[in-house]
């Protein structure tokens, strides 16, 4: 054992047989979804299974638009997670500065009762807020299914961490040069913030594009419905619609943000790491 | 902060706390205490509701469907938690020093968790189909007539957690990598010179070395295994008739609020999944205390 001192669980070798099998499992459900989204109903249902397609079905990629609200969800889901991200970024910057650097009368009262809906959960809110959109007439509405996201204590708690983290110096410098807190925190603050505000967009994008029970709650009408309810409603179609064509919808659906996270991996991870939280 | 008058800045701090304040206010705060009125009430035909006391609580306590769906939500997440020995053992391997590739493993391990849930668990849902579903054609290969996943008792809440426990590996990996990133490399090497064994450095130095961790993956598992929804909804369907036994209580306030109408009941449901996440929570850290290691 002279060459190696470090011997952390077993050799390398054996690390990898573990890992290949490991990944293979995690991946498997991909690769399945994939071949049966290029497969017939007959291929899909047969046994024992077939590997592969005898001859690659396109017809079923073509038939998510033709018998399904696939864009018109697809759509929604662009709009509701666009709203969410962006009033999160903006919202929770602002208010997390302000919790982080300037001094108000109530600032401890707000943060705590900012900060103490963190530990309850949503379902405690849902019919009140469900309520509200009500009566604001946004049922089945992109701004319906935004409203309540926009608002978090979670962003709120993260960006004011990150502020925490940065030297104030920045913002003195420009505020002798004439700069209000406001044109402050725009041109000189957030630039700086960069990091922060993309684990946070990062977060969003992911939390809104996957979200189920808020959507579900508010849409009834299929095509106002964001892809993730549209898929969970799915197997309603059971019957009417082959599983071939079911794949191909659920991998057009999942596509955007599983390519996003392979362009960004290395921030979304590294986001999530930093949150903590989903 | 650092000596400031209280109205040093003036009113721009409103300018910039006021959105975020009154959106959490309308949108949270009002909510909450709304929900806990209302579990004291009952929604009339007409939308109108009555003060009932605390009748919404002793249905509750007499319902024997909300005392399934806590048994169910106790065996999904024992199962789910399972998870977590399996992420040691892969975020272990995949933190050794110089292994290659290490980037690709931990790409392929997270992809579940960024998938969209409700559209993997239509996949899944194929693959558990009890006649040509994947899963018992392999099982059929050993000698296993597989059950009907999908549609039985107990098999269905298994067919979920399994789901639940595979979405979970990749975020469990990237929070015990950050964990295992912490532990020093020279407690390895010494523990080699002193002839230890791969299992037994992972056994004195890993585990111990990463309870933090765990412990902390364990109240985020059991928390989320108390709101289990999503993937119940989705693999299963709403209107399978498997659900009454295999349901959570979230999916049980879901139905009562939003299907069956009765908002006050619901309400009282929702309280109870509050009380109970925070139980588990204020259990957890007091319980932590044993078997936590965050010294150095």
């Amino acid at each position: 054992m002279a060459s190696k001192p470090d011997r952390r669980l077993g050799s390398n070798r054996i690390a990898h047989v573990v890992l290949i099998l490991g990944s293979l499992v995690m991946m498997f459900p991909f690769l399945w979804q994939v071949k049966m989204a290029f497969s017939s109903q007959a291929e899909i249902q047969s046994i024992p299974p077939d590997l592969l397609p005898s001859k690659l079905q396109w017809s079923n990629f073509s038939e998510v638009f033709q018998r399904l609200p696939f864009l018109d969800q697809f759509w929604v889901s662009v709009a509701v997670t666009a709203g969410r991200t962006v009033g999160q970024l903006v919202l929770c910057s602002m208010a997390g500065y302000a919790f982080a650097r300037m001094s108000f009368r109530f600032k401890g009262v707000m943060l705590a009762l900012i900060l103490s809906i963190l530990m309850v959960p949503s379902q405690v809110y849902l019919i009140p807020q469900y309520q509200i959109i009500q009566q604001l007439g946004w049922l089945n509405s992109i701004q319906g299914i935004v409203a309540p996201g926009i608002f978090s204590a979670f962003g709120t708690f993260l960006m004011m961490q990150f502020f925490r983290s940065i030297p104030v110096e920045l913002e003195e410098a420009a505020k002798l040069d004439g700069c209000n807190p406001w044109q402050a925190f725009w041109r000189v603050v957030l630039p700086v913030a960069k990091p922060g505000l993309i684990s946070l967009a990062i977060i969003t994008v992911l939390a809104s594009w996957a979200d189920l029970l808020w959507p579900l709650v508010v849409t009834s009408a299929p095509e106002e419905m964001p892809l993730a309810v549209g898929m969970a409603t799915l197997s309603g179609y059971q019957g009417q619609i082959s599983p071939g064509v079911m794949m191909a919808a659920a991998l057009m659906a999942m596509a955007p943000v599983l390519i996003l996270f392979v362009i960004l991996q290395r921030r979304v991870v590294e986001g999530i790491a930093f949150s903590g939280l989903k | 902060m650092s000596g400031k008058s209280r109205s040093a800045d003036g009113g721009w701090p409103w300018l910039f706390v006021l959105p975020t304040f009154l959106g959490v206010l309308v949108f949270y705060l009002w909510p909450l205490v709304k929900t806990l009125y209302d579990s004291f009430t009952e929604t009339g035909p007409f939308g109108g509701s009555t003060w009932v006391g605390a009748a919404n609580y002793s249905q509750l306590v007499g319902d024997t469907e909300v005392y399934r769906a806590i048994l169910n939500t106790v065996v999904y997440t024992a199962i789910v938690l399972l998870g977590i020995p399996l992420a040691v053992l892969f975020a272990s391997l995949l933190n050794r020093p110089n292994l290659r590739f290490a980037m690709l493993y931990r790409t392929l391990f997270f992809l579940p968790y960024v998938a969209m849930p409700t559209a993997i668990s239509l996949v899944w849902r194929i693959i558990y189909n009890g006649d040509y579903g994947v899963l018992n054609q392999a099982l059929g290969v050993i000698g296993i007539d597989g059950p009907s996943w999908i549609t039985q008792e107990w098999f269905a809440l298994v067919a979920v957690a399994l789901l639940g426990l595979w979405l979970s590996i990749g975020f469990n990996m990237v929070v015990l990598s950050a964990g295992l990133k912490s532990i020093p490399g020279e407690l390895y090497e010494a523990a080699s010179l002193d002839g230890a064994g791969a299992v037994q450095q992972f056994r004195a130095i890993t585990v111990p070395l990463l309870t933090p961790s765990i412990f902390f993956l364990s109240v985020i598992t059991t928390i989320a295994g108390f709101q289990l929804f999503d993937q119940l909804f989705a693999l299963l369907g709403p209107v399978n008739p498997v659900m009454p036994k295999t349901q959570s209580l979230v999916f049980l306030f879901y139905e009562a609020a939003f299907v069956s109408n009765e908002r006050g009941y619901a309400a009282a449901v929702a309280v109870l999944i509050l009380l109970v996440v925070g139980l588990l929570t204020l259990f957890q850290f007091r319980f932590q205390r044993r078997w936590v290691n965050y010294g150095q």
